[in-house]
């Protein structure tokens, strides 16, 4: 994969989860997980732009984060399935958060001493964020999983439903700045620690869905891009 | 840090308004300077302690004696303001996953996250008077307390959320600012807080619709349209004439109110009809002109009938506005359950710890 691919990726990665993530906005359980989950898309969001800015420059066809964001179709985007699932309830969106900060955290890290000046940048910011969400999302994992027998089987059946996406981050790069499997052990001792307190339990599966990275999506994705993108394309070449 | 990484415009909104918020603020300082008295002397009684507090410009604080009527009315008028952060989520909540650059997005996502922060620093204010925010929930979701009816009209456009921003956070901020001096000092320094965010979202607002007006044909048009609708509901918000006001009289002589609504709607249009002038959009007024006399401008007042129809409950999107409301409330009680639930067993278990 081209480091204009691998960044493009994570930018994506970033983008499609600030988008899901605002789609709670004025709908989350209680007021202060408003503030909380609005913050999280905020970070993703502004990691989504740098990156995608540099995967830009990278390229050099002249695109910036916008043409990038609002140009493609769903086939030329490289994020993984993990982040374009739609949010269920709030279980499956912390399962998938928390899967996603604890990929993101070691990731952001590694890419913080990377010997790429701009991608070390974004992980230097990022990783601090990143382990905020994590946190934020372990906390949730825990609540909901050690709370009450409704919110035990909710979790557990997020944890189920989301967790044979996660393999797909993991695919080994070994050209890539930082390649993803170096990234797997920190994950499952970061998962397993979390999901013991939960008193949760990983499915036993084989099934390894995956294609994100190379443009191969879910159905879910492409109507989330027609919602994204519908304003800008109705006014091409417009400022806004 | 997100949505101010742009320079405002230099004849942009807000900037005289931000002055008086913080003018406001350094009255407070001053008063507080002034120590107060500590309570009332062994001979008087609290209410000629009270209204001495009152007269002297200084502020009642949650433990202060304060008259019964005081303390609903603020409780109201709080209530109604922290409901209102929360109810005005959702017309703008409702163009993020749409907006049309991610610089955008990220600038109004952060607004919408400042309107949720705004609602709980204003029940925190409330509960001060003693009670709790559940309860002001409850009131919200069964009706029985209202929120600012200007967010029972829906966001049709992208535009709209620039027409919020310059003119719904515009007026706000004009009925706001002078509670920044209100008599009760927990409500006075949340406006203080409130204001400084409101005008930088007025000033986003006030951009995105300038970036409009600038564009192409569709986008000004765009703009003129959002205008044309949000102008009179607007003009609405500072509520009914003042010979119609039930609250005005007593809330003035407490100091939680110090202009009249009639006060506050004219100041608002005197400080629109330069702003729209520069955007070179036309407010929706063919009356709208100087009064050299008066030395303000005669406007013609927005349809008080629709101002209480939709106050009574049928706006546009009144009845969507509390469903969403309500199906957020609801979907999310098992969460609620569960965190409860899960601090209980985290305490049991830290009991058990300390007795073993």
């Amino acid at each position: 994969m081209s480091l204009f691919d691998f960044t493009l990726g994570l930018g994506d990665d970033a983008l499609v989860a600030a988008q899901r993530l605002g789609e709670w906005t004025s709908r989350a359980p209680e007021m202060e997980e408003d503030v909380a989950l609005a913050n999280i898309a905020l970070d993703q969001l502004g990691a989504a732009r740098l990156l995608l800015t540099y995967a830009g420059e990278l390229e050099g066809a002249g695109r910036d984060e916008d043409d990038l964001a609002y140009l493609r179709d769903d086939r030329e985007f490289r994020n993984c399935l993990l982040v374009e699932l739609p949010n269920g309830d709030f279980g499956v969106t912390m399962a998938k958060l928390f899967f996603l900060a604890a990929y993101q955290s070691p990731l952001y890290t590694a890419l913080a001493g990377c010997a790429d000046e701009r991608l070390a940048a974004v992980g230097a910011k990022a990783r601090k964020e990143s382990a905020y969400h994590l946190d934020h999302a372990a906390l949730w994992v825990k609540r909901l999983g050690d709370g009450t027998d409704e919110s035990h089987r909710r979790m557990q059946d997020a944890v189920d439903q989301v967790w044979p996406y996660v393999h797909e981050l993991f695919v080994p790069d070994p050209a890539a700045p930082v390649d993803p499997a170096t990234l797997r052990a920190d994950f499952d001792a970061t998962v397993a620690a979390v999901l013991d307190e939960a008193t949760l339990t990983r499915p036993e599966t084989s099934w390894t869905p995956g294609g994100g990275r190379d443009g191969v999506h879910t159905e879910h994705l492409s109507y989330l891009l027609a919602e994204m993108q519908v304003l800008h394309r109705a006014h091409p070449g417009a400022n806004w | 840090m997100y949505g101010n990484d742009f320079a405002p415009p230099e004849d942009g909104p807000g900037g005289g308004l931000l002055g008086e918020v913080e003018a406001a603020e350094a009255a407070l300082r001053e008063a507080a300077a002034r120590a107060r008295r500590a309570g009332p002397a062994p001979d008087e009684d609290v209410e000629a302690y009270f209204a001495d507090v009152i007269g002297a410009d200084q502020k009642i604080e949650p433990r202060d004696w304060m008259p019964e009527a005081y303390r609903r009315t603020l409780i109201r008028q709080i209530a109604q303001h922290a409901h209102s952060e929360i109810i005005g989520m959702q017309p703008e909540g409702n163009w993020i996953s749409r907006a049309p650059s991610l610089k955008r997005k990220a600038i109004l996502l952060a607004k919408v996250q400042d309107e949720a922060g705004h609602g709980l620093y204003l029940y925190a204010a409330a509960e001060t008077l003693g009670i709790s925010r559940d309860e002001l929930v409850d009131l919200l979701l069964d009706g029985r307390q209202k929120y600012s009816s200007i967010f029972n009209y829906p966001t049709l456009t992208w535009a709209d959320v620039g027409a919020i921003g310059w003119l719904v956070d515009g007026a706000a901020i004009v009925n706001q600012v002078p509670l920044c001096r209100c008599s009760y000092g927990p409500y006075a320094r949340a406006m203080i807080r409130v204001c400084k965010e409101e005008s930088f979202h007025q000033r986003q607002g006030y951009e995105i619709l300038h970036t409009l007006a600038h564009g192409t044909p569709a986008q000004k048009a765009m703009a003129q349209d959002a205008l044309d609708r949000w102008w009179y509901p607007s003009l609405a918000m500072f509520g009914p004439p003042d010979g119609d006001s039930t609250h005005s009289a007593q809330s003035m002589a407490w100091k939680i109110k110090r202009f009249s609504n009639d006060d506050l709607r004219q100041r608002f249009v005197d400080m629109c009809v330069g702003q729209a002038e520069v955007l070179g959009l036309t407010i929706p007024d063919p009356d709208l002109r100087w009064n050299d006399e008066r030395q303000a401008y005669d406007y013609t007042q927005p349809d008080y009938a629709e101002l209480m129809r939709v106050i009574k409950g049928d706006g546009p999107c009144n009845r969507e506005r509390m469903t969403h409301r309500r199906r957020a409330h609801t979907d999310g009680a098992w969460v609620r359950e569960a965190a409860a639930a899960y601090a209980a067993k985290r305490a049991d278990r830290k009991k058990e710890k300390v007795a073993a």
